[in-house]
């Protein structure tokens, strides 16, 4: 009995320090209640590490918010717009805020997923700069605030790619970095790649037209050195690939590790996305959740998420502040902020809109025949049925052998 | 041969420890890179402890491990006695290959199906949030279960089944004799169950993401909804803290049993 106390005790003792720093940060949230102007708590669904949470010595937003106005926060976070559609639908309704990209509000707003605001609750509204107004998944304005934006290029190594190389999506169909390219482990995003360079319209929906990306993308297939997402940070910091495609707000960040990495946006032109907050139906904090919203648009809260996240923002309040452009540094904000693109009529030209369901599926399909080497798939099977029949056979034998003697002895 | 011997096990233990070495070193990384490691610092883990969001999933994580394998320790605990008890074989066997099968089903098949059943309970009952913490913890207790009832069974035949009769003789009520004479023999197969439900509950992803409520996140869920951008360097130190930890509870747990094989010698 003894000494199962000891291991209890033990197990106390090594998990202790880290519940009393957890308690220590409620505590002085529920301090702060007295002076509260609401009571409640909001449960905020967001893209993973998509806020200043007060790490690295930036704001910590959401405990600001809490300190302000006594709403508690619930934060969670998901990978991606499909994570967060699964979950919605699977029934775990009580969210509040969702931060979702802009082809997935359409689809919520399609299935009628999404709650109107009342932009009376959200007098910040008005900086949010003209270029994001009226968009196409919310041409009235009814449903959606935007958050961030950004625009997708290409990162290259410079010490290893030659600079007449650069300028269009080319480079990454260039053989002379055999190996040396990450292409996105993204349907997606990688068709856009190649969609983009051949002049198609991403968002259509003829077969043949995705026939002929596909076909791009198998060309480049063997200069691919693999397929890639978040691994894309690890694989440009170290040197181990030297091109590849993602967004602009993240080659900032790589570039703080790996000064050799530059980046251009290809002259055919480039996605463009815009990720917004809106309020999913079935919310029952309607108020306190458009107070949230509109806090996030709010001057010195904004800025700290801009600085934070490094994507664009599209809010003025941050865009004309001086204290973010000297912060930021001129190179990075001409980055995030290129001159000689018309925001809204490239937005409409080149963002990814909600494919019919045939077409999704059609892309899938495309994807996994891209993927998965068609030679070598009827092999494994051949294989697994090969390595199974030889288990059952020895089983079967053994057991013969095994009833055999046991009639001689 | 010898020397065979030796490469190979330390071989086996380069291939078990690189990964957490690694990791360990790159928590101790100056800059935010995974790929390069530009000078020693202990800013990660400053940073883990001012990260308000990490350590209220890790929390959750605690509560949740806690809660679950305590109680599904206490529940299998009493189905192991009872499927002991059983009188007709062909119904305990059946009954132990039945619990043994969630165990060997793969966690995205319990997942899904734990989800579904939520979600159509919740709609059968009119619930306006089928997905909470309530079912998150019912799940983790499920298939926590077999593998409590798989610990405490080989203890309880080990048994000899005698011995609470004999204390029910010397005047022991049934449950006097449970609790004082079985309850403290099956302790070490009732721990081992504990400590297995507690370490499965902790690095759950697949069951949790599916089963798992609105505003309420585990470690492995925040950790994997970092993979759009990067994963932090404060997750790193965090997993170190928590290797260090298991690392430190093992050995004490080593020596205090060493301790206590040894003690009956010297009397």
């Amino acid at each position: 009995m003894k000494k199962i106390f000891l291991i209890l005790f033990a197990c106390l003792l090594t998990f202790m320090p880290l519940l009393s720093f957890t308690s220590c940060g409620n505590e002085e949230n529920e301090n702060e209640d007295d002076t509260a102007k609401y009571k409640g708590t909001i449960n905020v669904y967001n893209w993973g590490e998509y806020i200043s949470d007060g790490s690295e010595d930036s704001l910590d937003v959401n405990a600001e918010f809490t300190a302000k106005t006594g709403i508690k926060v619930n934060y969670t976070t998901y990978a991606s717009n499909e994570d967060m559609y699964a979950k919605l639908k699977s029934g775990a309704t009580g969210y509040d805020v969702i931060i979702p990209s802009d082809y997935m509000i359409k689809r919520l707003l399609d299935e009628d997923m999404l709650e109107k605001l009342n932009y009376d609750n959200i007098p910040n509204f008005e900086y949010i700069a003209e270029d994001f107004l009226n968009p196409y998944y919310d041409p009235s304005n009814e449903y959606t605030v935007p958050y961030t934006y950004g625009m997708v290029g290409i990162i290259y190594n410079s010490s290893r790619v030659s600079e007449e190389d650069v300028g269009s999506w080319d480079l990454m169909w260039n053989d002379k970095y055999k190996g040396d390219i990450l292409q996105y482990n993204n349907s997606r995003d990688a068709f856009g790649t190649a969609m983009y360079r051949l002049g198609i319209d991403v968002n259509t929906t003829d077969e043949s037209k995705w026939r002929e990306a596909l076909g791009e993308l198998a060309k480049q297939k063997s200069l691919v050195q693999s397929y890639v997402m978040d691994e894309i940070f690890n694989k440009m910091e170290s040197g181990e690939a030297a091109i590849a495609s993602y967004y602009a707000g993240d080659y900032l960040t790589m570039s703080e590790n790996n000064e050799d990495l530059a980046f251009y946006y290809p002259s055919e032109g480039t996605n463009i996305f815009v990720d917004a907050m809106c309020i999913p139906k079935g919310s029952k904090n309607k108020a306190l959740a458009e107070e949230y919203i509109n806090f996030m648009l709010s001057e010195e809260i904004a800025i700290a998420n801009a600085e934070y996240i490094c994507y664009a923002s599209p809010n003025t309040l941050v865009t004309d502040s001086e204290e973010y452009i000297e912060y930021m540094g001129e190179d990075w904000i001409e980055i995030l902020y290129p001159e000689g693109f018309d925001l809204k009529a490239d937005y409409d030209k080149y963002c990814y809109k909600n494919l019919p369901p045939e077409t999704l599926s059609l892309v899938n399909e495309l994807w996994e025949e891209l993927k998965i080497d068609s030679s070598l798939g009827a092999w494994v099977y051949v294989g697994c049925i090969l390595i199974i029949s030889a288990l059952v056979i020895w089983g079967v034998s053994a057991f013969v052998v095994k009833k055999k003697r046991s009639k001689y002895y | 041969m010898k020397t065979m011997s030796r490469l190979y096990t330390t071989l086996i233990f380069v291939f078990l420890y690189a990964p957490i070495g690694i990791l360990v070193l790159f928590s101790f990384n100056v800059s935010n890179s995974t790929g390069v490691f530009m000078g020693f610092s202990l800013d990660w883990y400053k940073e883990l402890f001012r990260d308000s969001a990490t350590l209220a999933a890790l929390k959750n994580t605690l509560i949740l491990a806690v809660t679950s394998s305590v109680i599904a320790t206490v529940i299998g605990t009493a189905a192991a006695v009872g499927i002991d008890r059983m009188k007709n074989q062909y119904v305990k066997g059946a009954l132990i290959s039945a619990t043994n099968i969630p165990m060997m089903n793969p966690d995205i098949v319990t997942g899904i199906s734990m989800m579904l059943l939520f979600v159509f309970v919740g709609g059968l009952l009119k619930l306006d949030n089928n997905l909470s913490f309530a079912t998150l913890l019912i799940a983790h207790i499920t298939f926590n279960l077999p593998y409590v009832i798989l610990s405490v069974l080989p203890k309880i035949r080990q048994l000899d089944s005698q011995l609470p009769e004999a204390a029910m003789d010397l005047g022991c009520t049934p449950m006097k004799a449970f609790f004082k004479v079985e309850l403290p023999a099956i302790m070490p197969g009732v721990l081992s169950g504990l400590i297995m439900a507690f370490t499965l509950s902790l690095d759950d992803f697949v069951i949790s993401y599916f089963t798992i409520g609105s505003g309420f996140e585990t470690l492995p869920i925040r950790i994997y909804s970092m993979t759009k951008k990067r994963v932090t360097p404060d997750m790193y130190a965090l997993s170190t803290l928590i290797f260090i930890a298991v690392l430190l509870l093992l050995i004490l747990s080593n020596v205090i049993s060493a301790k206590a094989e040894k003690k009956p010698k010297k009397k």
